[in-house]
């Protein structure tokens, strides 16, 4: 039972945090309550037994690429006219059609989950298991990840050492 | 029948931390005064330890202000955010058998989460300020602690590939016959640095750096805020002492020959205070880097050592099972 308060509790913050983040027309506002969605989804994970996901999740996304995000609005400055531009792009016709689209999929998806039958967790999912996991049958996925990774840091390495050259 | 233990024990943490950084903050003033030939605070009290009321006296009814034009909402949850997330990596310090908050079998992970957390408050801070300085000071605190954060997680998987767990107390069981700081000297040897990166002090605090940056990303905080931002700091400082002792050096376990001559809780403080005034010495003996060479420390230094480390720990524990 208590479970199922916490995890309802986590999910609302998580739904609020969301919308907040949309919503907001400071860029600063609006990843600071992103960063709170996704704390939020991590107590989810937490709950319903994937400790180490919610952990990678903190880590990761709220620990390191939100940083970034921050990183580059920092660099960015928008200031005052970023918020101005930022709340003429939050009127209703510019976001109705993206969001009437939207509604059909979530419909589609409520009936879906809703002819789904089953337990709810399938118990708690170890460290180890994850790594068995992707070390494993999914090995080929890691692989092409790492390579993805590998051509994002090539072509940044690349692109500042162009800039570097030009200025020296 | 509800347990009592970890809630009693979380509040002696909170009331132990906020004392405990008020005591470092004399603690450490004094130590680099006689270390560096000098006197450092020694006027209040006997050897100065009045200094730590009349410093917070003085913190508590300094104007509480918030300059007109910084983020109002974003500059005053900045320096919560620290604090908040430094306590909570507390949670998981196994401080003597049995007396630990939460046991989670991803005890190492929570706390990397907590730490990379705690980086908001600096950047947050900076940039609320909106203020030339700070902002700087935010800048360089991202990219620092982003860098090293790498580091200082893959410094640590030799010590969970050894113990083949991430919860603290297998850490600590599985030191019970050699501590990881022999076996793990190169991974010791980089959370250190990485450590000291992370809390952002000296001779890594490139985002306060006085001299280039007035004060850094805190230059528009005072008082209580301030506070905060310096009690974050040196709680920052107690947890990495405690999960260098944690991972290191064997936890609440004394050396095996003469453990039994204190109880477990005193020799992990024991330990943790060595860890705590090893640091300050490494403030008074190391001048602080430039901000490119600390960099490229990270990067050319660091990174290589941890990956070598880790290929390292990783082939031999495959020989020694192929031995077995």
């Amino acid at each position: 039972m208590l479970e199922v308060t916490l995890f309802y509790l986590a999910s609302a913050v998580a739904l609020v945090a969301t919308i907040l983040a949309m919503t907001r027309a400071n860029a600063i506002h609006a990843l600071i309550y992103l960063i709170v969605s996704l704390l939020a989804v991590a107590v989810i994970f937490f709950i319903i037994g994937a400790p180490f996901a919610a952990a990678l999740e903190i880590v990761i996304y709220a620990g390191a690429i939100m940083v970034l995000f921050v990183f580059v609005i920092m660099m960015l400055n928008l200031g005052e006219e970023g918020d101005a531009r930022e709340r003429q792009w939050l009127q209703p016709r510019i976001w109705s059609g993206p969001a009437a689209l939207s509604l059909v999929l979530l419909g589609e998806l409520l009936y879906l989950m809703s002819t789904i039958t089953g337990p709810a967790s399938i118990g708690v999912v170890s460290a180890k298991t994850v790594g068995m996991a992707l070390f494993g049958p999914y090995v080929l996925a890691v692989e092409l990840a790492s390579m993805l990774l590998l051509a994002g840091l090539v072509g940044s390495y690349h692109l500042g050492r162009r800039a570097l050259e030009r200025e020296g | 029948m509800f347990d009592w233990g970890p809630i009693l024990l979380a509040l002696a943490i909170l009331v132990g931390g906020v004392a405990g950084a008020a005591v470092l903050t004399w603690w450490e003033r004094r130590l680099l005064g006689f270390w560096q030939d000098r006197h450092g605070p020694n006027r209040i009290g006997p050897w100065g330890i009045g200094q730590v009321a009349a410093d917070m006296i003085k913190l508590l009814l300094k104007d509480d202000w918030v300059p007109p034009f910084a983020d109002r909402m974003v500059f005053i949850f900045a320096p919560t955010a620290i604090v908040v997330a430094m306590m909570m990596g507390f949670a998981v310090v196994p401080f003597a058998p049995g007396m630990q908050i939460i046991d989670v079998n991803i005890g190492l992970l929570f706390f990397l989460g907590m730490t990379s957390l705690a980086v908001y408050s600096v950047l947050l801070g900076g940039l609320a300020s909106n203020n030339k300085y700070a902002l700087l000071g935010g800048l360089r605190s991202a990219s620092q602690m982003v860098s090293y954060e790498v580091f200082m997680g893959l410094s640590l998987m030799g010590v969970v590939m050894m113990s083949g767990s991430f919860s603290l107390v297998d850490i600590v069981a599985a030191q019970r016959d050699v501590w990881f700081c022999f076996s793990q000297a190169l991974g010791l040897l980089v959370f250190v640095v990485a450590g000291i990166a992370e809390s952002h002090r000296l001779p890594f605090d490139l985002p306060e750096a006085e001299h280039e940056l007035t004060a850094g990303f805190h230059t528009e905080y005072g008082g209580m805020k301030f506070a905060m931002f310096m009690l974050g700091e040196y709680l920052g400082l107690m947890l990495i002492s405690c999960m260098i002792v944690t991972l290191f050096f064997g936890g609440w376990m004394g050396p095996a020959a003469i453990a039994h001559w204190l109880p477990p809780l005193v020799w992990f403080g024991i330990k943790v205070c060595f860890v705590i005034n090893f640091f300050v010495l490494l403030r008074a003996a190391i001048p602080r880097p430039r901000y490119d060479q600390l960099m490229s420390l990270g990067w050319k230094v660091m990174l290589p050592i941890t990956l070598v480390n880790l290929v390292v720990t990783g082939g031999i524990l495959l020989w020694l099972e192929e031995a077995v």
